[in-house]
């Protein structure tokens, strides 16, 4: 193999050298319980404050208004169960997005199981939810919204601000699922006026099994996890707590740097955008080309099966996806790329990257170089391209 | 159990969703911010709470005004003592 260039980082990312380094005392050293009396488990629970005081620096919360989880997928789960259950009296009716991550759309339908009801809203063509039609599906049994602020498998980054203030207006809570974004690019809660905001550890460069949720000041949600005083009663079991510390170093690095990221990787991601779209024929980027995420490059490729390019690409030391990670193995068409506007068959030829921190222009070059022959021989073997050839 | 109506509270705070023993820890530093004499309005739908409060209040020698029932929670009011 010539070369390896990890382009799923989306689904996963190595943790930051000094992330680990900050993390390695709290497995044998500093492992007290923070919920002790004593002095080591009161060194602890200062040290779970300062994370939490990190983490919320980062998004421009206050401290306590973060809530420790253990992945994204809880911090969505949290908000979007813990919202209804908290304040069912108001109403039974949630509004969602068709393009949402599972741990959205899942929590959501179990709720339709429980006779409240769900409005899964159509996106357009590149994935965006429109702020006004959000404001027409509202009514006053309405509870909840939850729109992601990226999609992470089209990487359209959504109108959050404009839709937080329909939301406002109506006296609505509004979530937004965060983990395409956070650690990605710079994110503000008071900036886009949510009231609760999903991350994860993953994208941040923190390990995975962590995660956290905001909620704004003197929002009730209900625990989904009931024990003891942990996370002020909002999430009981004992921390994570060498976790946690990886989450708070990686929320400070990224506060110094994720600027400067973003704008970096911009050029690697347009490079490889442009380089595919200019190389293969019959190959069309999903989602918003210039409104999405910085390091997401995302294409449908027509005629090939993308679970078969990922397995050749990974042959070439090339490891990309064919969408969420959550789902790849599901072999069933995108639902966010149905949602989106794209033709079943062309949908199976999905391939996202996900570009890192390790990333170079010649792991850019790399894959512009190998693909087209990969994509070339495919469709070589392919009935659907022959027949249209013919 | 004493019932109160009406009573002006210098802070809240609002435990409804959250279980024993917050009821228990969370007053305790909220009432360190107040000066004597202010009133403390806890919010909760914890029954537990309504023989918990009082006697906690007994114990850290704080005075406990008395309850109010709302629409979907119990209201308790103590006022700091020391």
């Amino acid at each position: 193999m010539e070369r390896e260039v990890y382009l799923d980082n989306a689904a996963a990312t190595p943790v930051r050298k000094e992330v680990l380094e900050a993390m390695l005392p709290y497995f044998d050293k500093y492992y007290a319980n923070p919920s002790t009396m004593y002095k080591p488990g009161l060194e602890v629970k200062k040290v779970l404050d300062e994370q939490r005081a990190k983490v919320a620096d980062l998004i421009g919360a206050s401290p306590e208004e973060i809530v420790f989880t253990s992945s994204g997928a809880e911090a969505n789960n949290l908000a979007v169960k813990g919202i209804p259950f908290a304040h069912r009296k108001k109403g039974n009716h949630i509004i969602i997005s068709a393009i949402e991550h599972h741990s959205v759309l899942n929590s959501a339908r179990f709720f339709e199981r429980l006779d409240y009801e769900v409005t899964f809203l159509q996106v357009d063509e590149f994935g965006f939810v429109n702020p006004r039609r959000v404001e027409e599906l509202i009514r006053q049994e309405t509870v909840l919204v939850s729109i992601m602020h990226a999609n992470n498998e089209i990487g359209t980054i959504q109108p959050i601000q404009e839709i937080a203030e329909v939301c406002k207006s109506k006296g609505v809570f509004f979530h937004t699922d965060a983990v395409a974004t956070v650690g990605n690019i710079p994110v503000d809660v008071n900036e886009l006026g949510v009231d609760l905001l999903s991350i994860s550890g993953i994208p941040l460069g923190a390990p995975k099994g962590t995660g956290a949720l905001y909620f704004r000041k003197g929002t009730r949600i209900m625990p989904l996890i009931h024990g003891g005083i942990q996370e002020s009663g909002r999430r009981a079991g004992t921390e994570n707590v060498p976790g946690i510390v990886g989450l708070g170093k990686a929320a400070e690095l990224a506060k110094q740097d994720v600027e400067e990221w973003s704008n970096k990787v911009k050029a690697l991601r347009d490079r490889l955008i442009y380089g595919v779209l200019e190389r293969i024929e019959r190959t069309r980027i999903t989602g918003h080309p210039e409104k999405r995420l910085p390091a997401h490059a995302s294409f449908c490729v027509e005629a090939i099966e993308g679970e078969a390019l990922i397995y050749m690409l990974s042959s070439q030391g090339i490891y990309a996806n064919t969408g969420s990670a959550c789902a790849s193995k599901a072999l069933k068409t995108s639902p966010v790329l149905v949602a989106i506007g794209v033709p079943p068959d062309i949908a199976q030829g999905s391939v996202v990257f996900t570009l890192g921190r390790s990333n170079s222009m010649e792991d850019v070059d790399y894959v512009l170089e190998k693909l087209p022959h990969v994509v070339e021989r495919l469709r070589a073997m392919s009935p659907l391209w022959k027949q249209e050839a013919a | 159990m004493k019932f109160v109506e009406k009573i002006k509270a210098d802070d809240k705070l609002d435990l409804v969703c959250r279980m024993c023993p917050l009821h228990l820890l969370e007053p305790g530093e909220k009432l360190a911010c107040l000066k004597e004499g202010q009133v403390l309005e806890i919010l909760t739908d914890y029954d537990g709470a309504l023989e918990d409060i009082p006697s906690w209040c007994e114990k850290c020698g704080q005075e406990f005004l008395g309850i109010e029932e709302d629409e979907d929670c119990y209201k308790l009011y103590i006022r700091k003592r020391k």
